[in-house]
């Protein structure tokens, strides 16, 4: 009947077997998306990635130009190139995004994060953990006879390297801002 | 010019403004400012539905028949909350509509007021765009951008939600003409290397096919012109999703029928067997592709479409074209003609000749009878005797709205209204009655299954208050017959709750409601309903009885590729192999 040998019929698969088992390895991309800065746009795309699915791994918001009404958002997130290319997609597609930008695609970018150590400790610790901080070239912004708060802003990675090596020396509290970045250059 | 006002009046000028004459709605503490006004002005009309479900649906109907931004407005919390599955129904299906919503005053926001809830919260992720105007002063702008917004690429709802003490407060009125330009402005223009491309591949191509979208519709009847023109100089293959139907004729000489899970054998095998698919406004949906990745292995994909988010969402494209249809189709057609319109005449002539050997299967035939009403033999004399009509259609969801599609002839775009995206079931009725008040003169029929038409049947007292002669056809098999099929064929015949159980006389409801019910079982006597029922001046519900345990075919399982689609006489072979799933 047909040329294309097409068979009919019973099957063997599952009908409910209806993901592409096609597996692709996963990526991390920095995402810059210019918004305009009203109400719920932030929720809107938050919205966008936890409606499909989408992973977040850092995210920042902020207002960077006042009269024009724009904020920046940067976005780090996780997933094959076909997920990345749709989530620009749907970023791009909304209303109130004026811009996309791939970080990671975009060529050579800049990348830092903020955090916040609080450590608690006496004797021999809390040397160890001045020490510590001076290596990684962490402030000491606050400071009791018990505690100190420690600022430090470089990549994630070298905040998490932090935070592994103060976690024994009795680290309290750890806040981050998430990542700010640009790209380089002109 | 500016003027002052208060938010409800510049609410009700910004629609005037924008050319509104229908607004579908539903009052409430919330809105009375707006419904004020309402009464004081006669321009625009408004149809009071009977629950705000039906106002949303109504709108679409009215936006998808005419082309137009559909307009609703609905109190806050219950008011709001009872638009959400419209709401996702016309973003699922691309449909432009406005919908405004009142809310508590300013200051009473978050303290759990009397009918507060968070719609803009609630209805972010089912509208295109969302706004709570807190300020009377960004009332004009906020309407008119919602209208912009609405209608300007792939088009969706918006909804504005207003606070009562922003309908009180006066401000500056500014006219669309005022507007600064907007910033959303989606590309609309194809780019002309990639059209060049397309355009080498299609005069080379042996075995091409057009596979068009509700895209199509969308982008205007300009677009259908054009498709068509493009369809028949080329003489290549043509079929369309379920949204789709009517951009290119029925009666088209290239037409292949709708393609998908319910589609027709030869358009699926068509679209499987292709070395080159046009994607023309189609998003691969599901219903379509069947098994992802046994999707038409052999062919090179084409899409052309206004949202990049429609480009390799499911299926990798090899050639996407970004823009609108009408534009994009137009420059095709240009370069093509210019390039001296050359087809691949041998190989589409082998193409179709493989085409016409599977048409031959008849892949729509059924079992007919003499004492039953066959759901499909329905829906034939209906196309019959209805054909050449200035006829519209909608339907509600589930098998009744499949054979619909594969038994009506549509001619024309904007003549076929369903729920295709979210399948809603209580869309058909509301939407008639939308359809109906746009297009006072025409024939509209809603071909209804009985299960879906209950969900929404109160709207019948708004078919009659406003004189909306729309037509109910029901095909009652007293079964919710779609999940019966997939119990029957899927789920070893075990009938968990399908039963449409209880069932109102519907021709006592049609009385109750003071229209006209008509009944009939007897093939022999259907003629003559039908022509009761088209010839009845006002509101109809036909209670047609018709076999019970009819399934819909063909049929693709979901989940499997188009060449494993079912034929009526394979069911039964197919049951025994999914006893296994
Ligand atoms: C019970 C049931 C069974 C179904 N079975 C089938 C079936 O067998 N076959 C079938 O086809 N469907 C079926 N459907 C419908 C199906 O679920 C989808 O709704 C449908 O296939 C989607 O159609 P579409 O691809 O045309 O996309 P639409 O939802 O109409 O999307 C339109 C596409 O066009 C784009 N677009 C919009 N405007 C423009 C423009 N101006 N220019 C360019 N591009 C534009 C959009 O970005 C989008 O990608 C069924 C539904 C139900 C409820
Ligand atoms: C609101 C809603 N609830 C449930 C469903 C699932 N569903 C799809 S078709 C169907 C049965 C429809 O029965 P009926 O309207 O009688 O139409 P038939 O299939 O018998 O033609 C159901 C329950 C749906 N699509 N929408």
């Amino acid at each position: 009947m047909s040329a294309l040998n097409i068979k009919k019929g019973a099957s063997s698969h599952s009908a409910y077997d209806l993901r592409d088992s096609h597996v692709e390895v996963e990526e991390s991309h920095t995402l810059a998306v210019i918004v305009e800065n009203e109400p719920g746009v932030l929720a809107r795309v938050i919205g966008l990635f936890s409606g499909r699915g989408y992973n977040i791994d850092s995210l920042t918001v902020a207002e960077v130009d006042h009269t024009g009404h724009r904020s920046r958002i940067t976005i780090v997130t996780r997933g094959t190139p076909a997920v990345i290319d749709q989530i620009e997609a749907q970023l791009s597609r909304m209303v109130p995004v004026h811009a996309v930008h791939d970080l990671t695609v975009e060529g050579p970018s800049v990348q830092r994060e903020l955090a916040l150590f609080k450590v608690a400790g006496k004797g021999d610790a809390r040397i160890e953990a001045l020490r510590l901080a001076e290596i990684f070239r962490a402030k000491v912004v606050d400071s009791t006879l018990e505690s100190f708060i420690f600022e430090i802003t470089g990549t994630p990675e070298k905040i998490d390297a932090l935070a592994e090596l103060l976690r024994p020396l009795g680290l309290r509290e750890l806040a981050r801002t998430g990542v700010a970045a640009l790209s380089r250059g002109a | 010019m500016t003027r002052s006002m208060t938010g409800a009046k510049m609410v009700v000028q910004a629609l005037k403004d924008q050319g509104v004459e229908v607004v579908f709605g539903y009052p409430g503490g919330a809105v009375l400012p707006i419904y004020d006004e309402i009464f004081l002005q006669n321009d625009i009309r408004h149809v009071l539905v009977r629950h705000e479900q039906g106002a949303i649906h109504m709108a679409e109907g009215y936006a998808r028949s005419t082309g137009k931004v559909g307009v609703a407005l609905v109190t806050s919390g219950p008011g709001a909350t009872n638009a959400v599955t419209g709401l996702t129904d016309a973003l699922m299906d691309s449909i432009p509509i406005v919908v405004l919503t009142g809310q508590v005053p300013t200051f009473m926001i978050g303290t759990d007021g009397f009918q507060e809830a968070d719609t803009v919260g609630i209805t972010r992720p089912c509208t295109k765009m969302n706004w709570l105007v807190k300020d009377s002063a960004r009332l004009p702008e906020t309407i008119h951008r919602a209208f912009h917004v609405a209608r300007s690429g792939r088009p969706g709802p918006v909804l504005i939600d207003i606070p009562k003490d922003v309908q009180f407060a006066q401000a500056e009125y500014t006219g669309p003409e005022r507007m600064k330009p907007d910033h959303y402005q989606p590309r609309v223009k194809g780019d002309i290397d990639a059209i060049t491309r397309l355009v080498e591949m299609l005069e080379t191509a042996e075995r091409p096919v057009f596979y068009t979208g509700g895209g199509v519709i969308n982008s205007g009847k300009g677009a259908s012109q054009l498709l068509r023109e493009l369809v028949d100089a080329t003489g290549i293959p043509i079929t369309s999703t379920l949204m789709g139907l009517g951009a290119y004729p029925a009666s088209g000489k290239s037409w292949l029928g709708m393609l998908g899970m319910h589609g027709l054998y030869e358009a699926n095998l068509a679209m499987h067997g292709c070395d080159l698919m046009i994607a023309v406004g189609a998003r691969f949906d599901d219903r379509i592709t069947g098994r992802v990745k046994d999707f038409s292995p052999n062919s090179t994909k084409v899409q052309i479409d206004i949202d990049p988010s429609s480009v390799n969402k499911v299926i990798r494209v090899d050639l996407p074209v970004i823009g609108d249809v009408g534009h994009v189709l137009e420059d095709v057609l240009k370069v093509w003609k210019a390039r001296g319109r050359k087809v691949n005449k041998d190989g589409i002539a082998r193409w179709w000749a493989q085409i016409n050997d599977w048409k031959k299967i008849n892949c729509l035939a059924y079992e007919p009878s003499k004492t039953t009403i066959k759901p499909q033999y329905a829906l034939q004399r209906l196309e019959a005797l209805t054909k050449g009509m200035d006829r519209y259609i909608t339907t509600e969801v589930g098998q009744h709205q499949m054979w619909a599609a594969q038994f009506l002839g549509f001619e024309d775009p904007n003549r076929w209204m369903t729920s295709g995206g979210l399948g809603t079931m209580g869309y058909g009725l509301p939407a008639s009655i939308g359809v109906q008040i746009a297009h006072p003169q025409a024939l509209v029929i809603n071909v209804a299954g009985e299960a879906s038409w209950l969900m929404n049947m109160q709207e019948m007292g708004t078919a009659m208050q406003f004189r909306a002669p729309v037509k109910q056809f029901i095909l009652n098999n007293e079964r919710l017959g779609m999940v019966r099929q997939w119990q029957e064929l899927l789920h070893g015949e075990r009938y968990s709750q399908s039963w449409s159980e209880s069932l109102p006389d519907f021709v006592k409801l049609a009385e109750a409601f003071g229209c006209k019910g008509i009944k009939c079982s007897d093939p022999k006597d259907l003629d003559d309903a039908i022509l009761e029922m088209i010839r009845y001046d006002g509101p109809v519900i036909f209670d047609c009885l018709v076999e019970k345990h009819e399934n819909c075919f063909p049929m693709i399982p979901s989940g499997k590729p188009h060449n494993e689609m079912l034929l009526s006489a394979d069911a039964e072979a197919f049951k025994a192999g999914a006893a296994l799933v």
